[in-house]
Order: structure tokens, then C-alpha cells, then sequence
């Protein structure tokens, strides 16, 4: 076992032979992949092909119905909440509190995921500038557009600091100037040694990303071929 | 610790932001007490009978009406998978959410319940039991409602199904709370059901956030 780390120190994320079953329907299988410190991992393939699923299994949200998870060679279900300490999950939706301002909603989200840091509110307010909603600060989450709630729900990622970031279609609702800050600000996590694993349709521009096809891993619809990856045990969710 | 204060104090902020709910659920509670003295007449007798079960009963469905909205908002906006994702054991977060559920419902039902007491005649010598069978009974509400509002997370019409799982789990908190102020207007001691609806609270209070945190990753899945 690897003693106690500094969060700079190079770590490891890695997946083995994940497969995903969904109301019935093997989503993918046989899943291999692994993410280095400063490294990126772009999640392609067409509607339904287990993008979401896939990044839902790496936060936790979803078990996976075979395979294992593992950082630095650890499981990743031997202490779910060092996972969850490690990681933001940003999904299909954007978690802002209509009644509450912009800053509010990020400094519940910033102190609930990491108490100690952003007491001060430092964090918090330079979040809110690299993504350029200081001017929106005291704005209600209701009067926010989809690209300004998305906005809000990135800044996340700065307000407290985590090293694996999980974002499903990032880039949603945003417009180009957005997406050329956001892509700015995954350089910069990458170059402080986080890693990233993204889905997208849009371009998004990260060199020396590694891609992974979910439509490679898809199981044909026909019920007795499995032959190396054993049906999930009575395991459905 | 940090991580559970955090969220009583977002729940509680939203509430008072939107207001409307516990607002809804004391006025739900005095309406429909008001009611029975129409239905079944002015008479201090009877009243007076009836008392301690009406309240116990209008306190049952009130709370019951805020329930479905204690996580529906959250699995709606996206919040609740961030909140299962919070680096703290579900439950605490769950306890969080029940406790702030309690503070804006049960508290208020609480408060409101001996001004109610006065409509209905209930004897001097029951309102005492009636406030402290309160201050048992209502947090009980919040932690099994809450199990059940987990439960019906995501399902079309939850909110019929909500009271149809909830309601009979309520049963012991009406039986051991109009018990228990029966026995103080009777002149008999009233411990003996407040200490049973206490041991309720007590399991509730262990077993409830643990059964609602896995009834909504349940729901999350």
C-alpha cells in the first residue's frame, strides 16, 4: 500500500472489465480504461451508447454490474467517501437553487464537498470570475439562462479543489467564449495534476486526450453470445 | 459535523425563501381542526372528548403533506445526486434533510397545537402532555415520512402512494399520543406512552436516515 500522498502526488484511475446493465439492456462491456495524473479521457459514440452510464458508474451513482474500479490500485468501493472527496460528478443537470443567488448556490455546494476549504469565500468569488459571473453574483438562480446556470455548475469544479472531474456534455448551453474558459481551466487543472473524463458532442479542444468509444464495447442485442464477458449475476439495479 | 449543519441551514434557507410550505401545513392543521366543531357540533362535552385524537390526527396528515416535496426538488434539479455524492455518509446528509423538515413542519404544528387545544375545550391538565406528546410524536413523522418520501422518489402520483406507505406507520404515534393525553386529562400518569413514543423516536432516529439513504440511491441508480 502506497502511504498517505500529497494531492499532487501521480496517481491512477483506472477501470476493469466494466459492464453496465440498464432496465435489462446490456449497455456496454468489457470496459478497460485507465487515466493518469494530468491526463484526459474523452468518452465518444452515438445517443444511448452508455456515455452517462459510464460516467455515472466512475462517480459512484451507479454500480456496475461487473468489473471493478480502482485508484492507485485500490478499490474504489473500499472507502466510497475518499472516492466522493476526489471527485465532482457533473451530470445532465445543473443543480441550482432557483430562490438562491448564484454565489450562495456555489458556496452550499464548495463547503458541503470540502468544509475547510472557501470559509472565506476566496475560492468562491475567483470561481465565479474564471467563468465570468462575478457581475451575476447576487443574481437568484431563477433569473439564470441554461448557458449562466451551466456556468454556475462548472464553477463548482474551481470553488473547491478536487483532482478527478467527471463531466457529462460540459459544454452544453455554452457559448464560445465560455467554452474556450472552460477549456482553459481543464489545461490548467490537467497541468496541476488532475485528470478529466469527459463525454461530448461538441468540439472540444484538449491535447494529448485519450478517446474511448463506448460504441466498441456495446453487446449485440442477441441473447446467448456473451462468451467472454459473463451475464451480470442477478445484479440488474 | 460541518458538512450536516450545512445543509439543515440550505433547507432551512429555502424554506424561508419560498415560504409557502410550512405556512401551507399550519394552516392545513388550523382549517381543518376548525372544521370539526362545524361537523359535529358545538357541544363542550363532546368536543372536549374528541379533542387530544382530532389534533393528533389534522398533525398526522399535515405533516404528511409537506413530505413529498423533501426530496422531489432535489432529484428534479440534479441536486440530490450531488448531495449523494457528498463526501460524508448519506445518512447524516438524509438526518439533515429530516431535521430541517421537522424544524419548518413539525415545529409550527407543535406551536400551533395548544392555541388549537383552547378551540376544542381539552382540559388544563392536557396540554402539558399535549406538547411534549407533540415534541415526541412530530419528529417521528419527519423520519418515517421520510423514508417513504424516498421511497416514492421519481414514481408518477407519488404523492398518493406517499400516504398510503406512510400512514399506517404512523398508527403507534396517534395511538401512544391520544394514550398519552388521555391519561393526563384522566388524572392517570402519562409517562409510561410518552416513554414508548420516545423509544419510537429513538429507533426512528437510529434506523430512518439509513433507510431513506438507500431507498434514494435506489431511486438514483
Amino acid at each position: 500500500m502506497v502511504p498517505a500522498m500529497s494531492n499532487q502526488a501521480l496517481s491512477t484511475f483506472s477501470g476493469n472489465g466494466l459492464a453496465c446493465v440498464r432496465g435489462g439492456r446490456v449497455v456496454f462491456a468489457g470496459l478497460d480504461f485507465t487515466v493518469d495524473s494530468g491526463g484526459a479521457l474523452i468518452l465518444l459514440g452515438p445517443n444511448g451508447s452508455g456515455k452517462s452510464s459510464l460516467l455515472r458508474v466512475l462517480a459512484g451513482l451507479l454500480r456496475p454490474a461487473h468489473g471493478r474500479l480502482a485508484w492507485d490500485g485500490l478499490p474504489v468501493t473500499d472507502d466510497p467517501e475518499a472516492h466522493a472527496a476526489r471527485t465532482h460528478y457533473l451530470g445532465h443537470h445543473d443543480a441550482v437553487k432557483p430562490v438562491l443567488s448564484v454565489a450562495e448556490n456555489l458556496r452550499f455546494w464548495a463547503h458541503l464537498h470540502d468544509p475547510h476549504t472557501g470559509r472565506a469565500g476566496r475560492a468562491v468569488d475567483s470561481a465565479l470570475e474564471r467563468f465570468g459571473l462575478s457581475h451575476l453574483a447576487s443574481i437568484p438562480g431563477k433569473m439564470l439562462s441554461a448557458g449562466q446556470k451551466r456556468r454556475t455548475n462548472l464553477a463548482r469544479l474551481l470553488a473547491a479543489p478536487s483532482p478527478l472531474w467527471l463531466l457529462d456534455e460540459p459544454t452544453t448551453a455554452l457559448d464560445k467564449a465560455s467554452i474556450k474558459a472552460l477549456e482553459m481551466v481543464l489545461a490548467e487543472h490537467r497541468a496541476q495534476g488532475g485528470m478529466v473524463v469527459l463525454s461530448t458532442h461538441a468540439e472540444i479542444h484538449m491535447p494529448g486526450a485519450a478517446e474511448l468509444h463506448l460504441d466498441r464495447f456495446t453487446v449485440p442485442d442477441h441473447d446467448d453470445d456473451d462468451d467472454d464477458h459473463p451475464a451480470p449475476e442477478g445484479q440488474t439495479p | 459535523m460541518n458538512r450536516f449543519f450545512e445543509v439543515v441551514r440550505r433547507d432551512l434557507r429555502l424554506a424561508l425563501r419560498q415560504g409557502s410550505d410550512s405556512v401551507m401545513v399550519v394552516t392545513f392543521f388550523v382549517l381543518t381542526v376548525v372544521l370539526f366543531p362545524f361537523g359535529i357540533g358545538p357541544e363542550v362535552n363532546v368536543l372536549e372528548r374528541v379533542s387530544a385524537g382530532v389534533l393528533m390526527v389534522t398533525a398526522l396528515l399535515a405533516s404528511m403533506l409537506s413530505l413529498d416535496r423533501l426530496f422531489q426538488a432535489d432529484y428534479e434539479d440534479g441536486s440530490l445526486e450531488l448531495l449523494v455524492l457528498t463526501p460524508t455518509p448519506l445518512g447524516l446528509v438524509v438526518a439533515a434533510k429530516m431535521l430541517a423538515h421537522w424544524l419548518t413542519t413539525g415545529l409550527p404544528l407543535m406551536v400551533a397545537a395548544p392555541v388549537l387545544a383552547v378551540l376544542l375545550h381539552m382540559q388544563a391538565e392536557g396540554f402539558t402532555t399535549l406538547l411534549a406528546a407533540m415534541a415526541l410524536g412530530t419528529p417521528i413523522l419527519s423520519l418515517i415520512g421520510g423514508i417513504g418520501a424516498a421511497l416514492v422518489l421519481g414514481a408518477r402520483r407519488g404523492g398518493v402512494l406517499l400516504s398510503l406507505l406512510i400512514l399506517p406507520l404512523y398508527v403507534p404515534v396517534l395511538i401512544f399520543g391520544v394514550g398519552a393525553i388521555d391519561a393526563a386529562v384522566q388524572g392517570m400518569s402519562a409517562k409510561p406512552h410518552l416513554l414508548i413514543l420516545g423509544g419510537i423516536l429513538a429507533g426512528a432516529l437510529v434506523l430512518a436516515p439509513w433507510a431513506s439513504a438507500a431507498a434514494l440511491r435506489q431511486a438514483l441508480e
